[in-house]
């Protein structure tokens, strides 16, 4: 989701503490920072829940792009409300990730420099004020899907990251599909520009859900580790399941005539994405993939002298009260 | 760690006069500015009326290995609990 692709890491641990591990996870125990965990699963979290954080941030910068042109005061409040959510989103998870032990300059770098990945969907640009409506509905109504079974995963201050997301990301798509109604409900023109929004953000929504399971070779011990519930291709069923009816309320055309309700499966039969242009984004080659990361990199530069002048202030204000004392 | 700002845990009370709550960390240079990023990051939507902040290096935390010797013991004492007790019908709510 907004970690795809995470590795899991090969664990050599004393057998009998893993078996134990398992254990408490298999009794829906959480595992808390202080306790034993094997090496591979620190790992493997630190791995996932710093991606699904760089996500949210990088996540602000194709909203933001729409902040100053929102069509009325009252979307663009609301939009400003939506990218400070996801700021906030972004340091509930970089808090979990170090409790871990990794810090959080670590983290930064690692993204900054291209070590730690984010979510390919936020290499896509928005065009358009009705991508912003699209963004909201599909891609956080993607996120939603992965992130609401992610409440009851095994590491506790991740699961509680989760839930305090969960709680601020229904607001997220329902906004996103209130607006894009108002374009499909709009001009012939308007609803030219939603109908475009959603061709164009279609596949790389459902890409968001990572490669077919045939091909995901990570998922087996996470699931085990209860830090991934459900496999990639059953929450991408959900979300075509739940979406296509949206679409049809919009009477929007549908983006893929792939799509067909299958009476035996009890589920809409879609089209697969192109997974080449999946892992060629990965690779660094979308259409944003240069925007994003330097974008990051110069509000990181940029915000050094901040960073050293507040914490300068605040050592010497300390050393000035010890002094007084 | 070159100058990372330290890291503060966050406690929030409620509107209901309930207890301040453990609701996340964050990282401030210092307790003023904790407060300032703690009401942006954690009440954007009513979820408190006032804030706690203590830089995280001064907790002191129970260790998960104590957890036999100082647990344990209680649960043995079920007389501890107003259930453990019956009391007549006739007697009455108590």
């Amino acid at each position: 989701m907004y970690a795809q692709m995470v590795k899991s890491e090969a664990t050599q641990d004393d057998p009998e503490k893993l078996a134990e591990f398992q254990a408490r996870i298999d009794r829906d125990e959480k595992i808390e920072p202080k306790d034993w965990m094997p090496e591979g699963y620190r790992k493997t979290l630190i791995r996932q829940i710093g991606q699904h954080a760089h996500s949210e941030i990088v996540g602000q910068l194709p909203e933001g792009n729409w902040i100053t042109r929102a069509p009325t005061l009252e979307r663009k409040a609301i939009l400003l409300a939506k990218v400070q959510d996801e700021a906030g989103h972004g340091l509930y998870l970089y808090c979990a990730a170090e409790t871990m032990g990794v810090s959080r300059d670590e983290l930064t770098e690692m993204l900054l420099d291209g070590r730690m990945k984010y979510s390919s969907i936020f290499n896509y640009p928005t065009l358009t004020w009705a991508d912003i409506g699209a963004v909201g509905w599909l891609v956080d109504g993607a996120a939603i899907m992965n992130q609401v079974p992610l409440q009851r995963t095994s590491y506790g201050p991740y699961s509680r990251a989760m839930i305090r997301i969960c709680k601020e990301e229904s607001f997220h798509q329902r906004q996103g599909y209130d607006a894009i109604r108002k374009m499909a409900e709009g001009t012939p023109e308007q609803k030219k520009m939603a109908q475009d929004a959603l061709n164009r953000l279609w596949f790389p929504s459902l890409m968001m859900f990572g490669p077919s399971d045939k091909d995901s070779v990570h998922s087996a011990q996470s699931m085990a580790w209860k830090i991934k519930i459900n496999t990639n291709d059953e929450l991408r069923q959900k979300f075509v399941d739940q979406t296509v009816p949206q679409i049809e309320f919009l009477d929007l055309e549908l983006p893929d005539p792939g799509i067909k309700w299958n009476e035996e499966r009890g589920h809409y039969d879609y089209t697969d994405p192109d997974w080449s242009e999946f892992f060629d984004v990965i690779k660094g080659n979308g259409p944003c993939n240069t925007d994003r990361l330097a974008a990051r990199n110069k509000a990181w530069d940029d915000g050094a002298w901040v960073r050293d002048g507040l914490l300068a202030h605040a050592r010497k204000k300390a050393a000035a009260n010890v002094a007084a004392e | 760690m070159k100058n990372e700002w330290p890291l503060w845990e966050i406690f929030i009370r409620g509107q209901h006069g309930m207890s301040h709550r453990h609701v996340g960390s964050l990282h401030a240079p210092d307790a003023e500015m904790a407060i300032k990023n703690a009401r942006d990051v954690y009440t954007r939507r009513n979820e408190g009326v006032s804030i706690w902040v203590v830089e995280a290096n001064n907790i002191t935390a129970s260790s998960p290995s104590d957890k036999g010797p100082l647990y344990e013991p209680s649960e043995s004492k079920v007389y501890r609990h107003p259930t453990f007790f019956d009391i007549p019908e006739e007697v009455g709510h108590m």
